[in-house]
């Protein structure tokens, strides 16, 4: 072929595109409207950069598996009419290690943590929101389970994912993958619920075995060598909570028991209402795994978090209605009646241990298990 | 929960403290030492002292390791942690112990990497994965915890380990019980001894306490029971005139201990000439030290140390308190300059230090809390 041959032939080629050209540009276009997916195996810091990558993460992983009307057309907020009345609002975030764990994962601790944050206020929860802080180099594959999971919490505890974030940070800034969730909540009732309204002659109930979580994570960690087959208690507590509203007008104030555990919750109280907290060991639901974790590391159940568990002070004369109410929801079975409220002495809590005497339980000092939830 | 629940029991605990009344004679006082720190923190998390009549007093002793650590020493394992590549390990009780410059999460807050492990085992094993790093285990306790450290560094020498030592500072317990005993100001009539400590050196040792002193010593297990049990026979003994040995805890507890055990501290431990306790002051042949044959292992050869005595804050009674002479709330700054958050004394640092547990279990005024219940109940 001549050289003057060679340029026409381009020429016409420019001029007119050839069916084979118009075939590339067709698939082209059809690629660009076909569901995005990630294809890298690990998160990279151009995941987090706001462009073409962000896109891609955020449609394929988390739009893909939270879809909703709110959430779908990506704006800024999402948007929603609400009734008049009262609402409540409360943020928590989440660092747990390990990631993974039996019974759960952060995911569905980061939706339980937060719905149950807003039930025990007595509201009805709606919607959540979604931030992550991802490490660089964490791998797609555990973030979409992470996901999942979190999809799945969310649909147990009727709420959906509204809005969400996703930031990256480079490699060792961060441990994997971090969660904040915010949510909001409706509270359909008048009710005036908090701990500084609790009295002398009041109950303290719990919805079930205590310390599951803190002991199941301190085990996993595999520090000790102990083999168990515990379980996170990670649960929603929303329809328990809303059963005990229903069925208790005396419900004086309601507490999930994370961080610091049933006693740090009962000493919050002891202050707030400045009355005396009496607890009867023998009365509180320990499961024989948890008892026996917590006596080798020297450890009080007591002081070990929850993430599915309810701490309810109620009228004392309406705590057999209370106790059945929990107890005929799966969540309750196992509840008790653990303790009751007195006037002396004010600002403190008791134990009257399963050996017959007296004691203290008062706050701890440090942390005995950094990094629960 | 099998094992647990049978020493936990309140009806045999009436019944023996029923037992324990009838043989008080009217009028007069008993006072009791419980060696360990073990038994104080028992002690207090049952609320054990409920079951007692007011004339038993039980005073709490100097058997908790962390609490007889001085600062000086303190400040040398902060040093030897700020040396680069080192990683410093030990038991979690220790991590809030003061020394002159904070304590070891401040250290850490500073640069310094402090970890809490559970046994130094896990310490050889990290030194094992980074082999980079020198991994130091500081050492404490009585001759409870001493065979597993001696055993660690019998694993490391078999294991050609070379980034791993130990900071020693392993106590005995007879020449802190002599110190006890030789001080003037303390008049006791009987010893809780030592359960755990006794599994390793057995009773033996205690002898002299009832041959030279004339003290009862019942050896002790670490459930409510097994010391109301052995506060009963001490009861027993002064109401027979008696001053005997006895081995309460023989369930765990030989006679003559652990002779595997003790060879493993004979083979890489010997006795310091002399060690400073907090409170207590140098006792001579109290602490074990490295022997020169495992200097490979000692931290106190393979790195240099300030070494300097530092003495304790004036306000700071503990040296009262480990000997009994003082109960924890009668120190001056007990719950107010000195409380579990922000020590001054070691007593209020550990779970199984007097002041601690008492600030923690049993600050209230029984006679209230009873009077309260019992109007509840009405």
């Amino acid at each position: 072929m001549s050289t003057s041959e060679r340029v026409s032939a381009r020429r016409t080629r420019t001029d007119q595109p050839s069916d084979r050209e118009q075939q590339v540009l067709d698939r082209i276009d059809k690629a660009r409207r076909r569901k995005p997916k990630v294809r890298e195996e690990r998160v990279t810091l151009s995941h987090g950069s706001g462009g073409k990558a962000t896109q891609t993460l955020i449609e394929a992983v988390f739009l893909d598996t939270f879809r909703n009307p709110l959430l779908e057309p990506l704006e800024d907020s999402a948007s929603f009419p609400v009734d008049a009345g009262r609402m409540a609002l409360t943020t928590d975030s989440y660092v747990v290690s390990p990631l993974f764990f039996p019974g759960g994962c952060i995911g569905d601790l980061a939706v339980n943590g937060t719905v149950n944050d807003l039930a025990v206020a007595g509201a009805r929860p709606l919607h959540l929101t979604a931030g992550f802080i991802l490490e660089e180099g964490f791998p797609i594959a555990e973030l979409t389970r992470i996901v999942e999971s979190i999809k799945a919490a969310a649909d147990t505890a009727g709420v959906q994912i509204v809005a969400g974030d996703t930031k990256v940070v480079q490699r060792g800034k961060a441990d994997g993958c971090y969660i904040n969730t915010a949510g909001v909540g409706v509270l359909e009732h008048s009710r005036e619920l908090g701990i500084a309204t609790v009295k002398p002659g009041d109950a303290v109930l719990v919805s079930g075995p205590i310390g599951e979580h803190g002991i199941t994570i301190m085990l996993t960690r595999g520090e000790l060598d102990i083999e168990t087959d515990l379980e996170s208690d990670t649960a929603p507590l929303n329809e328990l909570t809303a059963a005990l509203l229903d069925a208790v007008p005396g419900v004086r104030a309601m507490r999930d028991a994370t961080r610091g555990g049933v006693a740090t919750i009962l000493n919050e109280i002891a202050r707030a209402a400045n009355v005396s907290v009496t607890v009867d060991e023998n009365a509180v639901p320990v499961r024989t795994e948890v008892r026996g974790a917590s006596e080798l590391l020297g450890i009080d159940p007591l002081y070990v978090a929850c993430e599915g568990r309810l701490v309810a002070i109620v009228d004392g004369e309406q705590a057999e209605d209370a106790l059945a109410t929990l107890r005929s929801h799966p969540l309750g079975q196992q509840a008790a009646v653990i303790g009751h409220i007195g006037a002396d002495p004010p600002g403190m809590v008791m134990l009257k241990t399963a050996f017959g005497g007296t004691r203290i339980m008062d706050l701890l000092v440090g942390d005995p298990l950094p990094r629960i939830c | 929960m099998r094992f647990v629940d049978e020493f936990r029991d309140a009806d045999k605990a009436r019944a023996l403290s029923a037992k324990i009344t009838s043989l008080c004679i009217p009028g007069r006082h008993y006072k009791f030492m419980e060696v360990c720190g073990g038994h104080t923190h028992t002690i207090y998390k049952h609320g054990l002292e409920d079951y007692l009549p007011e004339n038993i007093q039980l005073v709490h002793g100097p058997g908790c390791p962390v609490c007889v650590i001085p600062m000086g020493r303190v400040d040398d394992a902060i040093h030897i942690a700020r040396q680069p590549d080192v990683l410093m390990t030990s038991f979690g009780d220790m991590m809030r112990v003061p020394g002159s410059g904070g304590n070891f999460f401040d250290s850490n807050a500073e640069g310094t990497n402090i970890r809490m492990v559970y046994s130094p085992l896990d310490s050889l094993k990290i030194a094992r994965q980074n082999p980079d790093t020198h991994v130091v285990f500081m050492a404490i306790g009585f001759e409870t915890t001493t065979p597993s450290t001696a055993m660690t560094v019998l694993r490391a020498a078999a294991e050609g380990i070379e980034n791993f030592s130990v900071f020693c500072n392993h106590v005995t317990i007879i020449p802190a019980i002599k110190a006890i005993l030789d001080s003037p100001d303390l008049r006791l009539d009987g010893f809780i001894g030592p359960g755990h400590v006794s599994t390793v050196i057995g009773c033996r040792p205690y002898e002299f306490i009832a041959r030279d002193y004339e003290k009862p010593v019942v050896v002790s297990g670490f459930e409510p029971l097994d010391i109301l049990q052995s506060i009963y026979q001490l009861m027993l003994q002064l109401a027979d005139d008696r001053c005997e040995v006895e081995n309460q805890y023989s369930r765990v507890v030989p006679w003559q201990g652990n002779p595997i055990a003790l060879n493993a501290i004979g083979e890489v431990m010997e006795l310091r000439p002399y060690f400073e306790w907090r409170g207590l002051g140098f006792i001579s042949h109290s602490a074990m030290r490295m022997k020169e044959k495992y200097s490979a292992f000692d931290a106190e050869q393979v790195f240099s140390m300030p070494g300097v005595r530092v003495a304790d804050p004036k306000a700071c009674q503990c040296g009262e308190v480990l000997k009994g002479v003082l109960k924890p709330w009668e120190c001056k700054v007990f719950g107010t300059a000195c409380t579990p958050e922000t020590p001054i004394g070691t007593c209020m640092v550990s779970p199984e230090g007097a002041c601690a547990a008492y600030y923690n279990f049993g600050r209230f005024n029984r006679t209230r809390v009873k009077e309260a219940s019992a109007h509840e109940h009405v």
